[in-house]
């Protein structure tokens, strides 16, 4: 089963008597295991496909199915359930909790889902771990370095074992190295748990991390 | 919920502006309700201590206590009328007390009845009284012989009573002869003969409606007398409905304030949040429960300034010097006070909960 599809999106904004369109009939296939790319310069339209695939957007027209479910019709609320239990997100500014310690960080997905608590503490710690931030468990986010905090916002996104994992922009904030260090890191993470990703960057030096990268320009995705 | 007390316990600081303001509202809502309750209780106690449900004064009397005269004849068919139980003479005079070894005169309030009612026991020996515990800030002892008036008639305090004050001046409680004898050497124009009282406390029979005694009290006395329950006989002691709406008017509007600097606080704190609740709702929160999260907050910092302020209040009242001030907190004043601001807490972070359901989640991205 497919991890993402979307079958001729489209998303149009209204700004007064004109008619913005976002994203244009984009068609598209992510397997399950399968990591992409989606390149494109500011504006092109990535963002808000990646928001229309993980349920922050319904889309205008056009047909939305995430591992099988189709999201294209649901209300706020079954939105608001599918972002809970389907998908992981990766921000672009990180946006941890600053007054939650690293292991807390990833129990907040946990504490809204209301997930038995013992099985969610082991879960977060075992991520952590994973995440070779298993002596960095009880800090706050102020007392990590940049790169540890991606890492603790990977974890959040795998907290709910989702189907699909969107990643915003994860090496804007980073150096080359670093940058690169928390793309294999995503992909090493993503592949060890058999689970598919949207990585949305603008960095080309990081496409070859993906299985395959897609083009998009003006809304429209390319061939 | 978690979220939110883990919050309040690793980033005090946050709230401590809010928290301030709250504590002071906390301490001047008990302060004002410790003195309304310490003037009302100071200045009611004689009725209260009423097991009677009704009072019956002098239709003239506009039912004061003071002005009000009821004689023999009228007791009478009062205790004729049929539901009536018991009819009991009550009266007062309001007299300065010299006390042995000072130089302030006491105020007293003499009050002359019949058998014994609420905490009052009966009536002592003629020339000797109950003494309202109060008379110990003015240096009275069991024991004491007190002059009272300006004959000096004296009066032996032979124990203490509670809670049997009236118009802040306190009790004396004796027996009627004892009264009388106080009301006619200190006020001679006021004097009233054997039998005759100020008013009467009527005890209603078992399964008789008061409302309907009453009415029929003031038939039977051929329009004499005027029967009312004792809260409205309360009501018209002078000055008391006057202090109570001056008062509450005042702790309505600190209340009042108290629900503006929760809706602000939060309202801002809200504002200041959009994207850290934006990412909430991306990862899965309903804007229930971040709303939650924010009720939480504010009863949380509203109970724990609440209790800060109370046991401020409770330290300081330690410092009032006995009788200075008419300062009484009650712990029903303390447990409304809570629920109210609770309420206006409740209220205030409502403000809030129109934001966080605007709040978009796809703001979390981009």
């Amino acid at each position: 089963m497919s991890a993402l599809v979307l079958n001729n999106v489209r998303k149009v904004y209204q700004s007064g008597e004109d008619h913005i369109v976002a994203l244009d009939h984009a068609s598209l296939t992510v397997g399950a295991e399968e990591i992409l790319a989606l390149v494109g310069p500011s504006g092109s339209g990535k963002t808000t496909l990646l928001s229309i695939a993980g349920g922050l957007l319904s889309p205008s027209e056009g047909e939305v199915l995430v591992g099988g479910e189709a999201i294209t019709a649901y209300s706020a609320k079954q939105l608001t359930d599918f972002r809970r239990n389907s998908v992981g997100f990766v921000f672009q500014s990180v946006n941890l909790v600053p007054f939650l310690n690293a292991r807390e960080n990833l129990l907040v997905v946990a504490e809204f889902s209301k997930r038995e608590k013992k099985a969610a503490r082991e879960r977060a710690e075992r991520l952590l771990d994973e995440l070779g931030l298993g002596h960095r468990m009880n800090n706050l986010p102020g007392q990590l370095s940049g790169g540890e905090r991606q890492r603790v916002a990977i974890g959040r996104a795998l907290m709910n074992e989702p189907a699909l994992v969107l990643i915003d922009e994860p090496t804007s904030a980073l150096d080359t190295k670093l940058g690169e260090q928390v793309m294999e890191l995503i992909v090493g993470e993503v592949k060890a748990r058999n689970t598919a990703a949207v990585i949305v960057t603008h960095d080309q030096r990081m496409t070859h991390y993906a299985d395959r990268t897609v083009a998009i320009t003006d809304g429209v995705l390319a061939a | 919920m978690r979220l939110a007390v883990l919050e309040l316990r690793r980033k005090p600081l946050r709230f401590a502006v809010v928290g301030t303001a709250l504590w002071l509202l906390t301490v001047l809502l008990l302060f004002l309700g410790g003195l309304l309750d310490g003037l009302y209780l100071g200045s009611t106690g004689v009725l209260r201590q009423q097991d009677a449900q009704l009072l019956t004064f002098s239709s003239d009397s506009r039912t004061s206590l003071i002005r009000s005269r009821i004689d023999v004849e009228t007791r009478q068919q009062v205790e004729a009328v049929p539901g009536v139980a018991d009819a009991d003479g009550l009266g007062l005079a309001l007299v300065g007390a010299r006390v042995p070894d000072e130089t302030e005169p006491a105020n007293t309030a003499v009050v002359g009845y019949e058998t014994a009612t609420g905490s009052v026991p009966d009536p002592p020996a003629a020339g000797t009284a109950w003494a309202d515990r109060s008379l110990e800030a003015n240096g009275v002892s069991v024991g004491d012989v007190l002059e009272m008036g300006p004959q000096q008639v004296p009066l032996e305090v032979v124990g203490w009573i509670e809670d049997g004050n009236y118009l802040g001046q306190s009790g004396l409680w004796v027996d009627p002869a004892t009264w009388r004898g106080i009301l006619a050497s200190s006020r001679p124009d006021s004097s009233l003969p054997e039998g005759t009282f100020q008013t009467l406390a009527v005890t209603v029979a078992d399964g008789a409606d008061p409302d309907e005694v009453a009415a029929a009290i003031d038939a039977a006395t051929g329009g004499l007398t005027r029967t009312v329950d004792v809260e409205a006989a309360i009501g018209s002691i002078p000055g008391i409905d006057e202090q109570a709406s001056t008062f509450n008017q005042i702790i309505g509007t600190t209340l009042l304030v108290a629900g503006v600097v929760v809706a602000l606080f939060f309202a801002l704190l809200t504002l200041e949040r959009t994207r850290l609740y934006g990412v909430f709702k991306a990862i899965g929160a309903s804007s229930r429960q971040i709303f939650a999260s924010v009720l939480t907050q504010s009863l949380v910092i509203t109970a724990v300034s609440f209790v800060l302020g109370t046991l401020f209040v409770e330290l300081a009242a330690l410092g009032i010097p006995p009788g200075a001030v008419p300062f009484q907190l009650e712990p029903a004043r303390i447990l409304s006070s809570l629920a109210l601001l609770l309420v206006v807490a409740t209220l205030g972070s409502v403000i809030s909960l129109r934001r966080v359901t605007r709040i978009d989640p796809a703001s979390a991205i981009g």
